[in-house]
């Protein structure tokens, strides 16, 4: 009876499997062998290492990732740790506006960054208001950062906000009844319990950085991360296998960084239950 | 209860991360209502900004609409089904399968993009038809689908309800349609959501995946970002809003409170 | 209701071993009685609600096992074909479903139809005395209720043998004593045949016209509850149903010997030091002179209907004596011990 119940379980997971296999697995598997039958061979791999302008992308790619990522944690780890233990009127309003930006490609995350500190941004029109001159910052590097910060901060909010929920109040009354100070009991109390969730959405925050594309590609900035470098050797150079070796090297990086996060995150996550 | 400062400071800091957020999202409403941005509002209002984008850009809207209905019922019929049967039989073999199905949220739509066009960019038909634009889609959307099923149908024993439907009588697509699918109904509507979200705002995959026939919403926004005068990459940008924000509002309805009021339970 | 006796039940040589390699159940043979009762007791772990899904067809047994109701091999019967009607633990109420749908699921599935599923529904209401239920969402009901329902939906399709799976234990111990009364008169006046498996032994004696009591897989004794209580075939089934005292004593010319005194007990075989058994209430207390055996309160618990007493001195250890006199004793008093020959007991193991 067990055995027509699992043709039947087979049937209904075939289609999944069939489709990750035909539109996953396999061109993954061509990608990384294209990566490799270009005029570098192998050494198309390497290359992000050894040429001096893919390292320098990489580099410049990784800074601001980490960057990016740092800088989100702290925003969000306030801001989210701070909305599950308050309440207030408009409270739940300014969850859902500070989760809003969510579902924004990243083009239009692009254009938010000009809008706020583009030719014509509000940043600008403040700076030039005081006679400090007008500041334009969307298209350096602080550009970047400002749009990567902007689309990571609706996602590491919710990560913390639900972590934050699971917070049991009688640890923290507990640390204060044994003298601990406000900051003591965020030190000894608060981080600890939030770690897992501040790994995991840090995780996510730097892989979807290293791999945003959308953002980089409306503010056109001088600074190449490699994303754009990918793009670039693919469409204008028509460098396939270039493109193909450096996308698998993206790729890597950003699966490893997740699957890495994950195995630390359960750890801590362990060591704490 | 009395505030304390500290409380009073955290609030401040969170209105300004907030009003980073919403602040550029009202200015380019307003540009895309605006006669000339540069000039300011004094310079009157317009909804003709809209109009151009319409004469535009329409296509695209209808394209990402029915591309989003396309993705959505795919990864219905091949998600629900397997996040199903991954909830069943817990195992080695269904971890594997589950790994695999979610893998690619951890790959850049990029790297993903490149892949497909290398492997299937021969098949010229189907290269430049919308179904390979649905195929990116259907991929980067799916592990989505699948987790949240997955989610909710283990935060109850379906096992045990399917048990009693089948001492009752019913055969296994009967408990699976009319037992299974009905109490993970809150999984797959917050599901469904998330896909159609996803699907409407996709650029990476869409960017390198497409032609000019099927240029997609947002592909279509990063063309009137680069060429167009701002007021219209603006309207255009409402139009996207208008079309997202009642997804996310039912997002944030049935996708937070499903899990809530099961947590309450 | 249907005027015909239960099923009758015939298990034969029914292992059971999980593909992780647990063997769950050990070759199992057992017969049901049309209309019976039986109840599967013992630890978590024993093997009985694996039994109770061999029966079900949730489970197949292992090769050479077969499962007959009345004559008929079922064995290769998925459960939705065997007509069981079954109680779970958790109830396995559908939540999607109000309770007149979750009542009437099964009629539905078996194309009865909706005049018909109608009356029938409101009969089952009428019976579990919950009518005004009907309409009301599963999430909206109190565990007794759901207890209710539950029981009205498995018997609703008329089931061959009804199979139970704890299906007090997730209550109160008020309402698990009423809803124990209740389901016992009601598989009586239904006449089904009952598998009813439970840890409790209070629950098993209340309702079990027989008792199987298990253990690591296997049926170690099955009885009545009195032939269970009093004749238990092994140490592990004395001290699974109530408390057991188990003493060492030297039967020596007619009588048994021990530390505080002797039993008079003819008509044994054997002679020298052996294991001797009996029940708390089967010591009663007597004047201290004359007394056959004689102890030392060590300790007192007042129980309500009774009281417990640890008596040290009587026997190599401490025992355990049931009194319902309305007395009080003092830590460290003497008092006299009476156990009668027939109540000792014996053990092979």
């Amino acid at each position: 009876m067990r055995g027509r119940e699992n043709r039947f379980l087979l049937l209904m997971v075939a289609p999944a499997i069939v489709v990750g296999a035909a539109f996953f697995l396999l061109p993954l598997a061509r990608l990384a062998v294209v990566g490799a039958t270009g005029k570098l061979g192998i050494a198309a791999y390497t290359a992000v290492v050894t040429n001096p302008q893919y390292f320098q992308a990489l580099a410049s790619t990784i800074v601001l990732s980490v960057t990016v990522t740092v800088a989100t944690l702290v925003i969000a780890g306030i801001a989210g740790v701070f909305l599950e233990r308050n309440h207030f009127l408009g409270r739940e309003a300014l969850i859902s506006m500070l989760t809003l930006p969510l579902a924004f490609p990243g083009v239009v995350v692009g254009f938010m960054v000009i809008m706020l500190a583009g030719r014509t941004g509000l940043i600008g029109e403040i700076t030039s208001t005081f006679g400090a001159g007008r500041l334009v910052f969307a298209y350096s590097i602080a550009g970047l950062f400002t749009g990567y910060i902007y689309f990571s901060i609706p996602r590491v909010i919710l990560t913390i906000m639900a972590a934050a929920e699971k917070l049991d109040p009688a640890l923290e009354e507990a640390a204060r009844s044994l003298g601990a100070n406000p900051w003591r009991v965020i030190v000894d109390v608060i981080l600890p319990a939030l770690k897992p969730a501040l790994i995991a959405s840090g995780a996510i925050c730097f892989a979807t950085s290293m791999g945003a594309f959308g953002t980089a590609f409306t503010l056109a900035t001088d600074i190449k991360v490699l994303p754009i470098v990918i793009y670039t050797e693919f469409t204008l150079l028509a460098n396939i296998a270039l493109a193909a070796a450096l996308s698998m090297v993206l790729g890597i990086i950003t699966w490893a960084t997740l699957a890495l996060s994950r195995v630390a995150a359960g750890a801590t996550a362990a060591a704490a239950g | 209860m009395r505030r304390t400062p500290y409380f009073w400071l955290q609030l401040a800091f969170t209105l300004l991360v907030c009003s980073f957020l919403l602040v550029p999202v009202f200015m380019s409403i307003v540009a895309g209502l605006t006669e000339n941005f540069f000039v300011g509002v004094k310079s009157g209002f317009t909804t003709r900004w809209i109009g151009v984008v319409w004469e535009l850009y329409a296509p695209t809207i209808f394209r990402s609409m029915y591309i989003a209905l396309a993705t959505l019922a795919v990864t219905l019929v091949v998600g629900v089904p397997a996040a199903y049967v991954l909830a069943k039989r817990p195992g080695m073999a269904t971890r594997l399968i589950e790994e695999f199905l979610v893998l690619p949220v951890a790959i850049p739509g990029l790297a993903i993009a490149l892949a497909l066009i290398i492997t299937y960019g021969g098949f010229r038909d189907f290269r430049t038809s919308w179904g390979f634009i649905l195929v990116g889609h259907v991929l980067y959307t799916l592990p989505f689908m699948v987790r949240s099923v997955l989610a909710v149908l283990s935060s109850f024993n379906f096992q045990v309800l399917e048990e009693s439907a089948a001492s009752l009588g019913a055969g296994f697509w009967r408990r699976f349609f009319g037992i299974v699918l009905p109490n993970a109904r809150s999984g797959i509507v917050a599901g469904a959501l998330t896909v159609v979200t996803l699907s409407i705002g996709e650029f990476n995959l869409t960017w390198m995946m497409h032609t000019p026939e099927t240029m997609t919403l947002p592909v279509g926004l990063a063309d009137s970002y680069a060429s167009m005068r701002l007021e219209i990459g603006s309207a255009y940008t409402l139009v996207f809003f208008i079309m997202i924000t009642p997804l996310l509002v039912a997002l944030q309805r049935y996708g937070v409170q499903s899990t809530r009021t099961r947590k309450g339970a | 209701m249907n005027g015909k006796a239960g099923t009758a039940i015939r298990l034969v040589d029914c292992a059971k071993t999980f593909p992780n390699g647990t063997r769950a159940l050990d070759k199992t043979s057992l017969e049901m009685r049309g209309g019976e009762t039986i109840v599967f007791l013992g630890p978590s772990g024993c093997g009985k609600t694996t039994l109770l899904r061999v029966i079900a067809g949730l489970e197949s047994p292992d090769e050479g096992g077969r499962v007959y109701f009345d004559d008929e091999d079922v064995t290769s019967q998925p459960i939705e074909h065997r007509n069981v009607g079954m109680v779970f633990q958790s109830y396995a109420l559908f939540p999607n479903m109000n309770v007149g749908d979750n009542i009437a699921y099964g009629l539905k599935v078996h194309g009865v139809a909706p005049d018909k599923r109608a009356r029938r529904v409101d009969e089952m209401l009428r019976m579990m005395q919950i009518s005004e239920l009907r309409e009301r969402r599963i999430t909206e009901l109190s565990g007794g209720q759901r207890q209710r329902v539950a029981l009205a939906r498995a018997i609703a399709v008329q089931p061959r043998v009804l199979l139970l799976d704890e299906p007090l234990t997730a209550l109160d111990a008020l309402l698990r004593e009423r809803l124990r009364i209740e389901i016992d008169v009601l598989l009586h006046s239904l006449g089904i045949t009952a598998a009813y498996v439970t840890h409790d032994q209070g629950e098993a004696m209340a309702i079990g016209d027989r008792i199987a009591v298990m253990n690591k897989g296997a049926i170690v004794q099955t009885g009545s509850p009195r032939e269970i209580y009093y004749k238990p075939a092994s140490s592990f089934v004395a001290d699974f149903i109530g408390t057991m005292n188990r003493v060492t004593g030297t039967l020596r010319g007619g009588a048994l010997e021990l530390p505080g005194g002797r039993i008079d007990w003819a008509d044994q075989q054997g002679s020298g030091e052996m294991q001797v058994l009996f029940r708390p209430n089967d010591a009663r207390i007597v004047e201290e002179a004359g007394a056959p055996l004689r102890g030392v309160v060590e300790q007192q618990f007042f129980l309500g209907d009774r009281t417990r007493l640890h008596v040290t001195g009587v026997a190599d250890r401490t025992v355990v004596v049931e009194t319902t006199e309305h007395r009080e004793f003092r830590v460290g008093q003497s008092i006299g011990l009476r156990i009668e020959p027939g109540a000792l007991l014996r053990l092979r193991d």
